[in-house]
């Protein structure tokens, strides 16, 4: 046997080997708890970590009202493709899970094995961004689209006195959420007839695209007046790219972010203001609903009761709404900014 | 390092039979997946059962299909990155031929037949064209992801025939997957080609020394061409699974799936300048990456840990050689 081909084995399989023992066993203790999946779109997102927050929360005060021992498990894939949270959804099938939470990058992509997980006896249920009808048997939206858009384009009308022109800096050109909000901005511009929608750019929920596509926008618009960006990335490039061009006080960027992100170009007024939900109640609603989903209650055209949020009506397609976004600017980023 | 000082009885060996080092490279891809495999079950109570197993296969097997035709151009001595753009653009294909009402047959005719035409424009730009095939995949990659764009826009498709749902979803007996199947038949097939006929030793020829292998008789750009449509019928291949497990179309599926694909190749050993490579390495490199990717998810690893458990197994099998072959002698 050769030595430096036993070397390079042994390193392979010692690079795998702690790779894999490091890592916790499962959960394998007696009296098994309710094991309720969060997925996320991708990690690394500060939203999803905050929603993970908020389930822990739920968890905790179930437990001590005396309900079911709850464990969270919190996972997604590295970027927001689909397939890759496909194999989210089947290791998560493999290990029996009770339930499944997931906000999907695709809502078509995703169904075949969300029904497979709900075949197998899992509550499946979408949170924030939704799987197609039957591949789950709720969904807690954030805020109505329509809410959502609203919000946006008066905070474009505020941040521009009324006047000018607008463009929009999404994240993928799939995306489910982004689009219906986009959408629904498009519908609601009549009200207002000061403002000129002049693009809609996609920065795929990417920093780098999307600061690229903001400095595009604006070099090939010098009298943008405000920037939409309704995705927490997009809104801290556009921000970036803004400031970076030294247009910060001509071009405002506004549109849905989180404060934490947000709270320095808002300190500096590139942001003058924003709008996200709180995406802690989401994580506590989810986890609320959910273990009611998996005590065998609930479901479409009922109404689950999510713990100090109150009662969350979901209506016979399964649909339900947390509320209208909240809307930041200097004067509370602080606090909000510590929390999410 | 201990091994700087070999002998130089041991170096001789190596460098008179390198087949001798390769049989060892998977001995230890085979004991690799035997210690993955042990650890998975230790560390997770789910993992020895029959569909948890059945579903490590299907999120590889259709990388692995495509990694099966990769192996043989990279030991040609080339590569095509386009295989993600190849995939999205053949979904979209079939995705359209469905929406039109054709039947099942004509659907997955349609997937397959615009891998091989991408595969046949890949191959001419590199034998007629003349350009370096790394330049031109990248070039093509963008260019059938953008055909994919451009039809699909931030639309779907998903109007698929009844019975097209099987073909990815489906099994042939109790968790027995059909990709697993076809997976396994196709490796069946590529192994024989590469070891036991002339073409898969033209291959071999075309990849260490091109120039030879020309002036030795052999049709190297016919060959090369071949492979790339070889390549992008794969793909084509890749894209009829993925899709029916999807049961959609949307212009961005397979997003980075080149790299994956690439990664099986180069770590069943198979020499990224060409040349050296074998199939059942190929085959048990993209067992393993299923295994090592599947436990980890199921014990909730977040992906990053995975990316980061990937990158360093393509770096140990792809420098250690290297750093070898520098110290004290080489593999080839």
């Amino acid at each position: 046997m050769n030595r430096r081909d036993l070397l390079a084995g042994l390193t392979a399989i010692g690079g795998l080997a702690t790779g894999s023992l490091l890592l916790p066993a499962g959960a394998r203790g007696a009296g098994r708890p309710v094991r309720i999946a969060i997925v996320a779109k991708s990690l690394g997102n500060g939203f999803f970590n905050a929603v993970h927050l908020g389930g822990d929360q739920a968890a905790a005060a179930i437990a001590s009202a005396g309900g079911n021992r709850i464990e969270v498990i919190f996972t997604g894939p590295t970027n927001t493709a689909a397939e890759n949270q496909i194999d989210v959804i089947n290791a998560l099938i493999a290990q029996h899970v009770d339930a499944i939470a997931i906000s999907a990058n695709d809502p078509d992509a995703l169904v075949p094995s969300c029904k497979r997980a709900m075949q197998r006896g899992i509550k499946v249920m979408a949170y924030d961004s939704s799987v197609a009808k039957e591949g789950r048997i709720l969904y807690l939206a954030d805020a109505t689209d329509q809410q959502a858009g609203d919000a946006c384009l008066d905070l474009a009308a505020d941040a521009c006195s009324g006047h000018g022109k607008v463009a929009i800096l999404s994240a993928t050109a799939t995306s489910t959420n982004q689009n219906s909000w986009i959408a629904a901005m498009k519908a609601d511009l009549p009200k207002h007839p000061g403002l000129d929608l002049v693009t809609v750019v996609y920065g795929d929920d990417l920093s780098d695209k999307s600061y690229r596509e903001a400095t595009a926008l604006l070099q090939k618009y010098p009298d943008l007046a405000v920037i939409i960006a309704p995705s927490t990335v997009a809104i801290t490039a556009a921000a970036k790219a803004v400031d970076d061009a030294g247009k910060t006080g001509k071009v405002f960027v506004t549109g849905l972010g989180l404060p934490s992100e947000c709270a320095g170009a808002v300190e500096k007024g590139t942001i003058k203001s924003f709008a996200i939900w709180n995406p802690v109640d989401i994580g506590y609603a989810v986890v609320e609903i959910a273990n009611t989903l998996v005590a065998g209650k609930g479901g479409p055209g009922s109404s689950i009761t999510a713990g100090k949020l109150g009662p969350i009506a979901f209506d016979a397609d399964g649909n339900g709404t947390l509320g209208k976004p909240t809307t930041y600017d200097k004067s509370d980023i602080a606090a909000a900014a510590k929390l999410f | 390092m201990s091994d700087v000082s070999l002998s130089a009885r041991s170096k001789a060996r190596v460098t008179r039979r390198p087949w001798h080092a390769l049989v060892r490279w998977e001995t230890l891809l085979v004991l690799a997946i035997l210690v993955d495999f042990a650890i998975n079950a230790h560390a997770s109570p789910y993992f020895l059962d029959p569909w948890t197993l059945s579903d490590v296969t299907v999120s590889v097997a259709e990388k692995a299909v495509v990694a099966l035709a990769m192996a043989f151009l990279v030991m040609a001595g080339e590569i095509d990155i386009s295989v993600g753009g190849i995939i999205a653009l053949a979904s979209v294909s079939m995705g359209l031929v469905a929406r039109a009402g054709l039947p099942l047959p004509l659907v997955v005719a349609s997937g397959i037949a615009t891998g091989l035409l991408a595969g046949c424009v890949n191959g001419a730009l590199v034998t007629i064209g003349r350009v370096p095939s790394i330049v031109a995949t990248i070039g093509t990659m963008t260019l059938f992801r953008g055909i994919a764009y451009a039809v699909l826009g931030d639309g779907v498709l998903k109007t698929y025939p009844p019975g097209f749902a099987w073909l990815g979803q489906g099994s042939v007996a109790g968790p027995v997957s059909f990709e697993l199947v076809l997976f396994v038949a196709l490796a069946a097939v590529a192994i024989v080609l590469r070891h036991a006929t002339a073409f898969g030793r033209r291959v071999v020829a075309t990849g260490s020394n091109p120039e030879a292998s020309r002036m030795s008789g052999i049709a190297t750009d016919r060959l090369r061409f071949a492979l790339f449509v070889a390549v992008g019928t794969a793909a084509g291949l890749a894209s009829v699974l993925l899709t029916s497990r999807l049961g959609s179309t949307r212009p961005s599926i397979a997003q980075g799936w080149e790299l994956e694909i690439i990664t099986m190749v180069i770590l069943g050993g198979v020499a990224i300048e060409g040349g050296i490579g074998t199939i059942p390495g190929v085959v048990l490199a993209a067992i393993l990456m299923g295994l090592v990717t599947f436990g980890l998810g199921l014990l909730n690893v977040p992906g990053i840990v995975m990316s980061v458990v990937t990158g360093t197994m393509l770096i140990v099998v792809v420098a250690v050689p290297a750093a070898l072959r520098r110290y004290g002698g080489g593999r080839q």
